[in-house]
């Protein structure tokens, strides 16, 4: 167990959606830093949050019950979660545990922003 | 010492043996996969993707766990909930010592009534055990879990369809300061209806007194001095999911209810056949 060791960044791609990049590991010590990038992009205004796990190095069960938390804290404030950049391991564990039927996964951020064609993105 | 929370605060930030085995049987991301980046370290802890779960060799005690498939918290019917077990065990047990002997005794911790097939090779990435759990009345649950994950401080058992709730348990330890601690986390749903009044009318309180005795008997295992376990509950999801509803279908203890109620007939029926 031990220190925290994920690193997010926030960033809007358009009014309405935006991008969490997170690297480093997602464990169950990872909630405080994901929720306060959650926290910060709704807060921005984004109805839609794209999470970039290209830069995961390290995930365990404790990370995926932490993304559970997320998606349902997305939910109940009404707001759309979906996933990119995950390899061919994290795709097959989110396979696994059945995390892809709730949690979108694509191949881009736009995709992911403006999936079901609710949102636009600015060029 | 018990502490149970209504639903979670959305505003606030977190501060927080019959040898069986899956289908494929392996670890994520090894054959049939193209890692697109650097290894992940988790490579090998993690079992390999599967649709439906196999007991081998087949027999009515696995007959409520093949050909089921696994269900997370994200499945489920019930509310979500996430139940956390601890103790503390002392200084004598560093964490990683805590979980190998969790691991390789676990079925011995569990509260008598209740019998855990793990196994024969111990709880790796990938494997099933066969469980029936006490439910009360004399009755048992007969189901099944799969071991999801498994490293040197902690193992992640996922549970299949018809077994009293989708979810995880995560087991692990750890040493915050000088004294290890051991925990059994819970992130779950009741599957389906017959379940969530079950555990209303009384499945959380006993579900809490078996997390309480296991953690009590790993303890005295170790050679902990007499502690006291602290138990944590928060209602993650206090929604229902209505559109899950028909998995009453899978129900398992329904199953071994109707299969030891016909048992006697259908023991007559197989004599019968017999002599002719």
């Amino acid at each position: 167990m031990g220190e925290v060791r994920t690193r997010t960044d926030v960033r809007e791609i358009c009014d309405l959606a935006a991008v969490i990049d997170v690297t480093g590991e997602v464990t169950a010590k990872s909630g405080p830093v994901l929720m306060s990038a959650y926290e910060k992009a709704i807060t921005q205004g984004a109805r839609r949050l794209v999470l970039n796990l290209g830069g995961l190095e390290y995930m365990n069960s404790g990370g995926i019950g932490i993304l559970v938390t997320l998606l349902i804290r997305a939910n109940r404030q009404h707001k759309k979660l979906a996933a990119y950049g995950l390899s061919d391991h994290y795709r097959e564990i989110f396979e696994l545990t059945r995390l892809e039927e709730a949690i979108t996964i694509c191949d881009s951020e736009q995709n992911g922003a403006h999936r079901h064609g609710e949102l636009r993105v600015s060029p | 010492m018990t502490e149970r929370t209504g639903p979670e605060d959305i505003s606030a930030t977190v501060p927080t043996k019959r040898s069986v085995r899956a289908e494929n049987p392996g670890t994520a991301g090894s054959a049939g996969t193209t890692p697109t980046g650097p290894q992940p370290r988790d490579r090998g802890r993690w079992a390999a993707k599967v649709d439906r779960l196999t007991v081998t060799p087949s027999g009515s005690r696995g007959a409520n766990v093949a050909g089921r498939r696994l269900t997370g918290p994200v499945q489920g019917f019930g509310k979500m909930w996430r139940k956390t077990y601890s103790i503390e065990v002392g200084t004598g047990v560093s964490p990683k010592e805590a979980i190998a002997i969790w691991k390789e005794h676990f079925a011995e911790f569990w509260p008598e009534g209740s019998r855990f097939e793990g196994p024969l090779k111990g709880i790796h990435p990938g494997e099933v055990a066969l469980l029936d759990v006490g439910i009360g009345g004399g009755m048992k649950l007969s189901t099944g879990v799969f071991v999801l994950y498994s490293d040197e401080e902690s193992f992640t058992l996922m549970t299949p369809q018809g077994h009293m709730f989708a979810g995880w348990i995560t087991f692990s330890a750890e040493r915050p300061r000088d004294i290890t601690t051991v925990e059994a986390q819970v992130l779950m749903r009741a599957n389906d209806p017959i379940y969530e009044i079950a555990m209303t009318m009384g499945g959380h309180r006993k579900e809490d007194q078996f997390w309480v005795e296991t953690l009590t008997a790993l303890a005295r295992y170790l050679g902990a001095p007499p502690a006291m376990v602290h138990a944590r509950t928060v209602c993650v999801d206090p929604r229902r999911q209505w559109g899950n509803v028909t998995d009453v279908w899978q129900n398992s203890m329904m199953r071994s209810l109707l299969r030891t109620v016909t048992a006697p007939v259908a023991g007559f029926a197989r004599r019968r056949q017999h002599k002719e």
